[in-house]
């Protein structure tokens, strides 16, 4: 069990700290007069004499200084070590042999119990998904619609998007610059249920590269002026002109030739007026010149089928909420 | 005042006819005016930030106002400069008085009072500025590191040279603290910030992953240790027993207990790692020294009730008293909670939550500033030739507003961590969390508000102690109290 050295040197070391703690103790709990050094001739008696013990075998109170004197009147008795706080101590190392006999501690030995921290998180986290998977099994071969409109199935879904989702996408859904709004019917990689599943359990990685170095200052004022006036915003006409020439040979490639974006690639539709990363001149400006890398982590290993698939519901069930609320 | 003391007028006859060597109280009258400065600057930091939690638009957008870098700010300039002065100040008082000899080297000690003051500003300037090393308690970056190693040299120096040059045989209990913090305390700094540098403000420390991680708690939790326990029960063991005008009530408990603390302590580091990526037997090993910890810690909290003990009739009129009798419940409650945190299970729950800030400020608010506080309405008069504060009743004012501030601050931190804690790990029975974090945060709001007037009031505290002090020492002529003669015998 305990075979490095190091592992021993840690084990003596332990061992000394503890043991050298108690015979201090144990030393200057004896009873013995004030005065334990040898300069004092004054007071009765020498320094190592023992007082005799009262009929509980504890030593006398011992009220007489030192006989050590600072600053005037600075001095120290020597009262004996209070009985209520020896035995704290006790039972503190006592409590500490025990612990390092069951738990590890002591170097390489990993304790009567084999305990690990690891075990016991991967034990809880087993436990925590079996019993969650058998609550969930009746759910299993339900479709993403039927879930959606399943009370008791969203109402944990809520739950699981408050812990997991919320944190990036806003515990209203409706995210924030950088992250996407998940109420509407807008979809940057496809809102059918293949894909929304897709999306949540490996992620997605959407890359728009930087174009201020092709383009140029002014290269950029135009396609930014294009795409403002896209979704009817201002711009300067002769702009918006040389902007959509530069567009059709840079750009749709993966945003279209109309603009409406490709969820193959997770290109946004540019002509919806929804923007993920500002929507004013000077944000797409930014965005052409500089680019813009945005990761949805994967979520597969993480929370496993069941999860994932109610969270996906509960996304699908957010955006027919808010047709119904707009029709 | 008991017959087995020797008052004071006694020892005085005996030097009667030396020539009259005087204390360098010079070095201690500036830190003890800088303790009062910084302690109101940090504190107001401290306010400032807890406001921000509040209301977070209070950074106004400026970069040099977040949260992220007037924090480190806060708790450098409560932790070093506030603590860091009163320690400077009390320690070359006390070393003084009882060694019965002037400081080592008058230079030498103006040096550590301008390069300390040096170290302040550079940290003042470059945490705004955000320069930091990213480790807790020691963001700064390697020049001001070098500068503080080179300054806490000295202070060794100027310290164990007194020490040397003493007239009495016995060091006194005091001593051996302050001696124990100003090593380790060089030793955990140099260790701790080894560091590559790259630039002059940026440099990359040589630790890497979980051993960066064990040095950096090693460091910090003995940070506390020395700098915040050991330091300040030096300041302890002279300022109780001489407001008291009692003795010590035990030297064996003094002996086992400064023992037992300054070795224990040395292992308690990992505890601020518990479940994380440091291997199961240094957790262990972390949890059970400090919970061995417990009965060292309190020795000292003994010693000083008990030497208190017999005076408490003086707690009606004398306000430093009462200063002393709350510090040290207060640190006789922080070092219980701090074992209890250190227990795996318990830490389960308080890990990451506001409960570790109201731990933190029961020691910093009740123990270090109370003691300090009560350590300058001692010193100051003195040193500037006078028998009392300008005003008891201001003293009295202080000592209740700062009182109900800290109970303000430390219950609604108490209330918002336990509560953090269980809405975290609160579970459904379909096995998912009930609380969003952001839920958790919110229902905190309550609590950061109790813990701003909480502040307030101890920044209040502070703001009346400034004007008592300067009351005080105005038109006074600063004296160097002459070197006292031993007493007979020794």
């Amino acid at each position: 069990m305990i075979r490095q050295p190091a592992s021993v040197f840690i084990v003596v070391f332990t061992a000394i700290n503890i043991v050298a703690c108690l015979w201090l103790m144990w030393w200057t709990a004896r009873a013995r007069v004030a005065t334990d050094t040898s300069d004092e001739k004054s007071a009765k008696g020498s320094g190592s004499t023992k007082l005799p013990r009262d009929s509980r075998g504890r030593a006398p109170s011992i009220t007489r200084p030192t006989g050590h004197v600072w600053d005037g009147d600075l001095q120290e008795l020597n009262n004996p070590l209070p009985r209520w706080w020896l035995g704290l101590f006790i039972i503190t190392v006592i409590f500490g042999a025990g612990y390092l006999t069951v738990y590890p501690g002591m170097g390489n030995f990993a304790g009567t119990s084999k305990w690990t921290s690891v075990g016991a998180y991967e034990e809880q986290v087993a436990r925590q998904r079996a019993k969650f998977e058998e609550r969930m099994a009746s759910l299993q071969d339900r479709s993403l619609t039927e879930l959606a409109s399943n009370g008791s199935a969203m109402a944990t879904a809520k739950n699981l998007f408050g812990a997991n989702c919320a944190g990036c996408h806003g515990s209203d859904a409706r995210g924030a610059r950088g992250f996407p709004n998940l109420t509407d019917e807008d979809w940057l990689w496809g809102g059918d249920e293949q894909r929304l599943l897709e999306t949540i359990a490996q992620g997605r990685h959407g890359v728009m590269p930087a174009l201020g170095g092709v383009l140029g200052a002014q290269g950029v004022n135009e396609v930014a002026s294009y795409v403002v006036s896209l979704s009817g915003g201002k711009a300067p006409a002769d702009w918006v002109a040389a902007g959509e020439q530069r567009f059709a040979t840079l750009c749709v490639g993966c945003h279209g030739a109309d603009a409406k974006g490709n969820p193959l690639l997770g290109a946004p539709n540019l002509t919806d007026d929804i923007w993920l990363h500002g929507g004013d001149f000077d944000s797409v400006r930014a965005t052409i010149t500089n680019g813009r890398d945005n990761q949805m982590p994967a979520h597969q290993d993480l929370l496993g089928d069941t999860k994932v698939k109610l969270l996906a519901a509960y996304v699908l069930s957010l955006s027919e909420a808010e047709m119904h609320a707009a029709n | 005042m008991s017959a087995n003391v020797l008052p004071a007028s006694a020892a005085l006859a005996y030097a009667g006819s030396e020539v009259r060597a005087t204390y360098n109280d010079k070095v201690v009258r500036q830190f003890a005016i800088m303790t009062v400065v910084w302690g109101i600057v940090g504190m107001a930091v401290g306010v400032f930030i807890a406001a921000q939690l509040l209301w977070p638009a209070l950074n106004f957008d400026i970069p040099w106002l977040t949260y992220s870098r007037l924090r480190p700010l806060h708790t450098n300039a409560v932790i070093f400069a506030f603590g860091g002065c009163a320690l400077f100040a009390s320690s070359y008082y006390i070393v003084q008085r009882t060694c019965h000899a002037r400081l080592f080297s008058d230079r030498l000690a103006a040096f550590t009072f301008w390069g300390w003051q040096a170290v302040i500003v550079l940290a003042a300037i470059t945490l705004p500025m955000g320069i930091t090393q990213s480790k807790e308690y020691a963001e700064l970056e390697w020049p001001i590191d070098l500068l503080i190693a080179v300054v806490w040299v000295a202070y060794g120096v100027v310290f164990f040279g007194t020490i040397v040059q003493r007239k009495v045989k016995h060091i006194y209990v005091a001593n051996w603290f302050f001696a124990a913090y100003i090593i380790t305390i060089a030793v955990l700094h140099i260790v701790n910030n080894v560091a590559i540098p790259v630039s002059p403000t940026k440099s990359y420390i040589v630790y890497s992953g979980v051993v960066d991680a064990m040095v950096q708690w090693w460091y910090g939790h003995n940070a506390v240790g020395f700098f915040l326990t050991a330091g300040f029960l030096g300041m302890m063991y002279y300022v109780v027993p001489k407001q008291a005008g009692k003795p010590i009530y035990s030297y064996r408990l003094s002996i086992v207990h400064f023992w037992a603390l300054i070795s224990i302590y040395m292992w308690a580091g990992p505890h601020h790692l518990h479940y994380t990526s440091l291997p199961d037997w240094a957790q262990s090993l972390g949890m059970v020294f400090s919970l061995i910890l417990l009965a060292p810690s309190w020795g000292g909290m003994i010693n000083g009730l008990m030497t208190l003990s017999g005076v408490w009739h003086r707690l009606r009129t004398d306000p430093i008293l009462k200063f002393l009798v709350v510090s040290l419940s207060f640190y006789g409650m922080a070092t219980f909670e701090g074992p209890l945190m250190s227990i795996k299970t318990v830490n389960a729950l308080s890990h990451y939550t506001d409960w570790t800030i109201g731990h933190v400020h029961a020691g910093a608010l009740g123990w270090v500033a109370f003691i300090t506080i009560a350590a300058m309405y001692q010193m100051i008069p003195r040193l500037f030739g006078k028998q009392q504060m300008y005003s008891v009743k201001l003293m009295d004012a202080h000592f209740w507003i700062a009182t109900v501030g800290i109970v303000l601050y430390v219950t609604s931190m108490w209330i918002a961590g336990v509560m953090q804690g269980l809405m975290w790990r609160a579970v459904n029975s379909d096995g998912t969390l009930t609380y969003t974090f952001v839920e958790a945060l919110k229902a905190t709001y309550p609590y950061y508000g109790i813990r701003l007037l909480g502040g307030l009031m101890f920044l209040a505290g502070m703001l009346i102690m400034a004007y008592n002090v300067w009351r005080t020492v105005r038109d006074t002529q600063p004296v160097d109290a002459p070197v006292l003669a031993p007493a007979i015998g020794h």
